[in-house]
This record gives C-alpha cells, sequence and structure tokens, in this order.
C-alpha cells in the first residue's frame, strides 16, 4: 500500500509560463488581507489562497506580487509556499478530487477507493486528467472520521464513500452535472473555493444541513432517551426548542443521509449496510 | 448518559445562524460576562475545573492567569481550529452546526484575558466550515457583539477567521504561531512559553475550540453545574467521536468519565458479526489500546492509568478484520509526511521508521527488525523539538507490546495475512474494488 504515497508526476514544474493573470485587482485585494492583521505578514497563507484563485496554482509572478505588498523576497515567499501541501505548483483542474488514506478511512475501504479512482481516470496521485477537469490526490486524515472512508471536492465533505459512488462522483464532475456535497454547498471549481479560503465569502454559508447522521447520532439518541444534562440557568436540554427542529433532526432512516442522494447528482445511494437505522 | 450542552443546538433549524443561536439562549452568556471583572470571568473558569480539549488537558483558567496584565503589549487569543490528529473530527462538525458557540467563546474567553484582537485558525481543508465562521462572525460584528464597545461596556475586540494551507504541525501551538505569522509552521522554543511571547512576541493564549466553546456554557450556568458533570479531576461534559468498526460512529456527548463500553453500547455495538480488536482513545499519537481496556473511565487520568492518553477522545474502533502492521505503517508515513523537518529525531527518524515497518508489513523483515523500531522510538521520545515526534512513536510501542505476534505471522505469512476488502464498509455490500 506504500506505493499509496509516491507521486509518479517526474513532469517538471514550469517556472513561468508568461500569462499570469495577477492584476491590479489582485494587488490591492492583496493590500486588503494585509490590512485585516495587527502585522501584515499573517496575511501570508491567505494571500498565497488567493494567488491560487487567480493563476490556478501558485506562480512565481504570484509569488513576486506577495513578496512586493509584504516587503519580503521572493525566496521567502517561496520558503511558505512550499512548506504547505494545500499549495500547488502544477496546474489544478478544476475539481480537486481527495481520498484519505490515512489508517482509519484506508482500512474502512480509501484504498480502494483510491485505486479504483486512478484506473478510472487514468492518473496516478496528484496528477490532473487530461481534460484538466480532475486533480486526484490522496490526503490526510480531514476530520470525518464519523463518515469514512471520506473524500473530498474542493474541500467539501463526501461521506461514507464506495469505489462505486467515488467513480459516479468523478464522472458527474467532468460531465458538467451539478453536484452538491452532503454536509456543504454545491461544488465550486477549485479556484472560488481558495478565494473563499484567501477570506472572500462567496454566500454560500446557507447551504446544505447543520450535520449529517453521524454528528447528530449522540444527539438524536439523547432526545429518544430524553437524556439531558443537569439543568442549570441553562434549562437542561433542547427540550425547549422542539418546535424548531430541523429536518436532519428526527430520529430514523432518512434518506438525505446516505451518501450522494442529497445532491440530486444521479449518484447512487448505495444503502450503507454498516448502519442500523 | 449522555449530556448534550455543546450539541444541544445542532438539530435546530439553520442552527449556524445568529437568529437560531439566540433562539436557543446565544449571546446570553456574553451578557453576563461583559457585566463580571474579566479577573472573575477567569476564576469562574479555573473553579469550573474545565481543562483543556486539544488533548494535554492543561486547565483552561489557569492558562489564562499566567497572562500578565501589567506587560503593556497588546494580547491576543488564538483558537486552534487546526483539527488533524488522525481520528480527530470533534471540532470540524461542532464548527459547521453551530459557529456561534465558538464565536461567543471567543468573545468571552478574550475579554477575560483582555484581548484587543483573536483569531480561529481553521484548517484550509474544510472550505463549508470556514464559509460558516466567516459568516457567523460578520453575524457577530452586524449585531454588536464584535466590534468597539461591545454592548456598552467599552470593551473592544477584532475578530479573524484565518485558514491554514495544510499541515498537520500547526496544530501544535508555537508552530500555529509561526504560521500564523505567514511563516512555515515549525514549533518555536519553549520558554518563553506563548501567555508570555507569543503572537507577534505578545501575551497570548491558544486554545482548542471545545475549550473555548465550553466557556458559555460554564458563565451561563456556574462553575459548580460544570462540574457537577464527570470526574474529580476530570470535570464537566466533552464531545467523544466514534469512528470506525461501530454500528453508528458520530458524536456522543457526555460526561467525562464514561466507559468505551458505555459509548459502544450508545453507538449500536461493534459492526454486526465482528468483535473489537484495538483502538485509540484520542487519535493516533495515544497509545493503542485493546479489548481488556474497555471499562477504563474515559478521563484524563482513567486513560493515563493503563499507559495511554485521553487525548482528542478521538475512538477509532477497528475491528478484528484490520492488521495492526498495515495501520501502524501508514499512520508512520503520516508522521513521515508531515514531520516539519525542524529536529533531526523526528526528521530522519520517521523515515528511518516506515522504511523497517515497509519491509516488515512484506514479511521481509526479523524479529530484530521489531528491537530496532523500539530502539529508534526510544531515541525519538523524549528527543525531538515537539510532541509531533512522540506522537509518531506511540502507535509502534503500544503495537509491540499488545500485538508482538501479529508481526510475526507476517514473517510465516511472508506478507500481510489479512483480506484488506474484509475490513471496508463495503465489504457485505456486495462491492468489490
Amino acid at each position: 500500500m506504500a506505493e499509496n504515497h509516491t507521486t509518479s508526476t517526474d513532469m517538471p514544474v514550469p517556472y513561468s509560463t508568461g500569462d499570469s493573470k495577477i492584476s491590479e485587482t489582485t494587488i490591492a485585494e492583496m493590500r486588503e488581507l494585509a490590512a485585516r492583521y495587527p502585522v501584515g505578514r499573517s496575511a501570508l497563507l491567505p494571500m498565497l489562497h488567493l494567488v491560487q484563485s487567480v493563476e490556478g496554482r501558485v506562480t512565481p509572478e504570484g509569488i513576486e506580487a506577495c513578496a512586493d505588498v509584504l516587503g519580503l523576497t521572493g525566496a521567502e515567499v517561496s520558503a511558505v509556499a512550499t512548506f504547505y501541501t494545500m499549495y500547488k505548483r502544477r496546474p489544478v483542474g478544476d475539481y480537486h478530487v481527495g481520498v484519505c488514506t490515512n489508517t482509519l478511512c484506508a482500512v474502512m475501504g480509501g484504498d480502494l477507493i483510491f485505486e479504483r479512482l486512478k484506473q478510472h481516470l487514468e492518473v496516478g496521485n496528484d496528477e490532473t486528467t487530461e481534460d484538466g477537469k480532475i486533480t486526484l490526490e490522496h490526503i490526510e486524515c480531514n476530520a470525518a472520521c464519523d463518515y469514512a472512508p471520506v473524500m473530498m471536492v474542493n474541500w467539501e465533505f463526501f461521506d461514507d464513500m464506495t469505489p462505486e459512488t467515488a467513480t459516479q462522483l468523478v464522472d458527474d464532475l467532468r460531465d458538467g452535472t451539478e453536484v452538491k456535497s452532503p454536509r456543504g454547498a454545491t461544488i465550486c471549481t477549485w479556484k472560488e473555493a481558495e478565494r473563499v479560503l484567501a477570506g472572500f465569502p462567496d454566500g454560500r454559508a446557507d447551504e446544505g444541513p447543520t450535520g449529517g447522521k453521524a454528528t447528530l447520532a449522540g444527539l438524536r439518541l439523547a432526545r429518544e432517551r430524553n437524556w439531558t444534562a443537569p439543568s442549570g440557568q441553562h434549562g437542561g436540554g433542547g427540550a425547549a426548542a422542539e418546535q424548531t427542529v430541523s429536518p436532519e433532526a428526527a430520529s430514523g432512516p432518512r434518506p438525505e443521509d446516505q451518501p450522494g442522494k442529497e445532491s440530486g447528482t444521479g449518484s447512487p445511494a448505495i444503502p450503507d449496510s454498516r448502519k442500523e437505522d | 448518559m449522555l449530556t448534550p450542552v455543546l450539541s444541544d443546538n445542532w438539530d435546530q433549524i439553520r442552527s449556524w445562524q445568529l437568529a437560531s443561536y439566540q433562539r436557543s439562549g446565544g449571546y446570553d452568556a456574553l451578557q453576563a460576562a461583559l457585566r463580571m471583572q474579566p479577573a472573575d470571568v477567569i476564576t469562574a473558569v479555573k473553579d469550573s475545573g474545565l481543562r483543556g480539549r486539544g488533548g494535554a488537558g492543561f486547565p483552561t483558567g489557569m492558562k489564562w492567569s499566567f497572562i500578565p496584565q501589567d506587560n503593556p503589549k497588546p494580547k491576543y487569543l488564538v483558537v486552534n481550529a487546526d483539527e488533524s490528529e488522525p481520528g480527530t473530527c470533534k471540532d470540524i462538525p461542532l464548527m459547521m452546526a453551530s459557529p456561534h458557540t465558538l464565536v461567543e467563546g471567543v468573545i468571552i474567553s478574550s475579554y477575560a484575558i483582555r484581548a484587543s484582537t483573536a483569531f480561529i485558525y481553521v484548517r484550509g481543508e474544510v472550505l463549508h466550515v470556514i464559509r460558516r465562521l466567516q459568516q457567523a462572525v460578520e453575524e457577530a460584528k452586524a449585531a454588536g457583539f464584535i466590534g468597539t464597545n461591545i454592548l456598552g461596556s467599552g470593551y473592544d475586540l477584532d475578530v479573524v477567521v484565518h485558514a491554514g494551507a495544510g499541515a498537520y504541525i500547526c496544530g501544535e501551538e508555537t508552530a500555529l504561531l509561526d504560521s500564523l505569522e505567514g511563516r512555515r509552521g515549525q514549533p518555536r522554543l519553549r520558554p518563553p512559553f506563548p501567555a508570555v511571547a507569543g503572537l507577534y512576541g505578545c501575551p497570548t493564549v491558544i486554545n482548542n475550540v471545545e475549550s473555548i466553546a465550553s466557556v458559555p456554557a460554564i458563565i451561563k450556568n456556574g462553575p459548580d453545574w460544570f462540574g457537577s458533570m464527570g470526574t474529580e479531576k476530570s470535570k464537566g461534559m466533552t464531545l467523544y467521536s466514534l469512528s470506525g468498526h461501530v454500528t453508528r460512529p458520530g458524536q456522543y456527548e457526555a460526561p467525562l468519565g464514561i466507559t468505551l463500553r458505555q459509548l459502544i453500547d450508545l453507538a449500536g455495538g461493534i459492526r454486526e458479526g465482528h468483535e473489537l480488536k484495538f483502538w485509540t482513545p484520542g487519535g493516533s499519537s495515544t497509545p493503542l489500546l485493546t479489548a481488556e481496556h474497555l471499562d477504563v473511565p474515559l478521563d484524563y487520568e482513567g486513560v493515563g492509568s493503563v499507559g495511554s492518553m485521553l487525548g482528542t477522545k478521538a475512538l477509532q474502533i477497528f475491528d478484528e478484520t484490520v492488521c495492526v502492521v498495515r495501520s501502524v505503517l501508514r499512520w508512520t508515513e503520516f508522521y513521515k509526511h508531515e514531520s516539519c523537518g525542524k529536529c533531526t529525531p523526528c526528521r530522519e527518524g520517521t523515515w528511518w521508521l516506515v522504511q523497517i515497518l515497509e519491509r516488515l508489513e512484506k514479511g521481509q523483515g526479523t524479529e530484530a527488525d521489531l528491537d530496532t523500531l523500539l530502539d529508534l522510538s526510544e531515541n525519538i521520545m523524549g528527543r525531538s523539538f515537539c510532541a509531533l515526534g512522540d506522537g509518531a512513536t506511540a502507535p509502534i510501542t503500544s503495537s509491540i507490546q499488545h500485538f508482538k505476534d501479529e508481526y510475526l505471522a507476517h514473517f510465516t505469512h511472508g506478507g500481510c495475512p489479512f483480506d484488506p476488502m474484509a475490513s471496508t464498509v463495503f465489504a457485505t455490500a456486495g462491492a468489490s474494488a
């Protein structure tokens, strides 16, 4: 399984392609980011996300722009850009597809899903399909272990995956079908996602549920059995708010909880045999 | 049995919005806190017995009291929302469902330590969580909970949501500070401790999301209420995250001191037809435990007494279909990948550990390799710059302690004796790779 962790891309990193899209607007936005912090350099990580949102990768021009705005050298910015895995030196596709292959997801199926996707997309780890749509990468733990095996598309969650739902998902992305995260928003492009990470909201925070089935597992059980925290001035539990219980909240099996179902993407809702409810 | 406090509003319609949060009593605690002296807020949190929920379990109120208030420099609060310890998945669902619980905690905590600016450093790989945090902070600003002269108290605070860029090491608090200063995320030598010289060399408190999110309930209901839950030295409620081979994985909020046997029961048992083999109490950096530890109280003392750590209460459950050697190799590859390279024992040691484990997994090792692994681990443990190196050795030493025979079986079998399909969630669904 160790071969998961090697990159088969030996292609050189293009230094500059001469078509940088860093503009006066980008520079102005970089200055805006720097002004949000007591010390401007704190904005460097957000600024590099912004570079990726404009360029589709961290380009030499982007590095120089960050350096100019912050009064650093290009080397100082490069040192930072090369430290963090989310910064990419090669162009990323419209959709960055991550498959968690850390231990828990790996044994729950992540390894087999990653193998299947490499074959299906005919790419290796950290490579992009020829149509420029999908970059496939195995990722480390993404803090969603209760939904293993987990995939991410442009850093949105896709839960309880199987090889079938995984291939359907990437097919939908390539076909341009609208895809929704079961615990997030309609999938935007990788560049658009990077702009949000830079600190420029896209107004989609209200899409999606409060959480999925695993998030609410304990709370549902507590409601079912009438367990609450000791009453302080707190009022002891959620009985007071029953009138406003959300659609996700009712106990028992719900179609929305099935992977892919809520997205309406045509991804088959494979019943999750692991879960009895 | 379960005591939903942090998770109590997660089933409300649009629980992430200010209006919903306020319907559940949100921001009442802020009003109460602003009527108190900052020092009294610290005392309340101290008296509650709240201990850091990010893994180390350091008393939160005590950490706050280390901030030298006679220091003329600005003070900062930094929330560690870089949740990335393998198995840990509690802060992300909390921030997704109820970001205002964290934001309210941030404002109260900042007021207590008299911080002028607070930062929420959230890992970059969680787009929708970041959207909701950004929106919650904007809503709180518009409502006058963040900004100048908050609710007429004369207290001013700015809150910045800051996305990281993919580096596990930034969960280490001093590496997080370097990263937040726009540098490579590498840990700093201590002392000086962040309370004295942290962000920009100024007094800084760094707390985990769950710790800060627990503060509003403590202020609202009182330290005694908090202390009425949990055990003598590990007080309060906390989020236990069950993942892996249980029937209903997920978040279970219970008093500290509940046992894994009870939690597995709540989660519907180990997946049908299988039995518990090994588990982590608090992420991969906490030594593995087995079925003989099912009745250990899951508090800081209980888990410590059996040679592991409560950590982040990330209970990863593995049944008998899972190969320990494969699991440990994968975790070790993770530590190798995430080692920041600053210190030699961790940078070099994790690479050697992976090479030896790879050999072992392929059945090409010898029993002497196990001794080498333990020797290497001993030379990393306690000798690396930060806890990442220590954490890397935990799965190795504990797995050799509990499952030496399984390592040996790889030699006699000439490779891994386990079928990787058997452990998958789709093993019984007829799917195949």
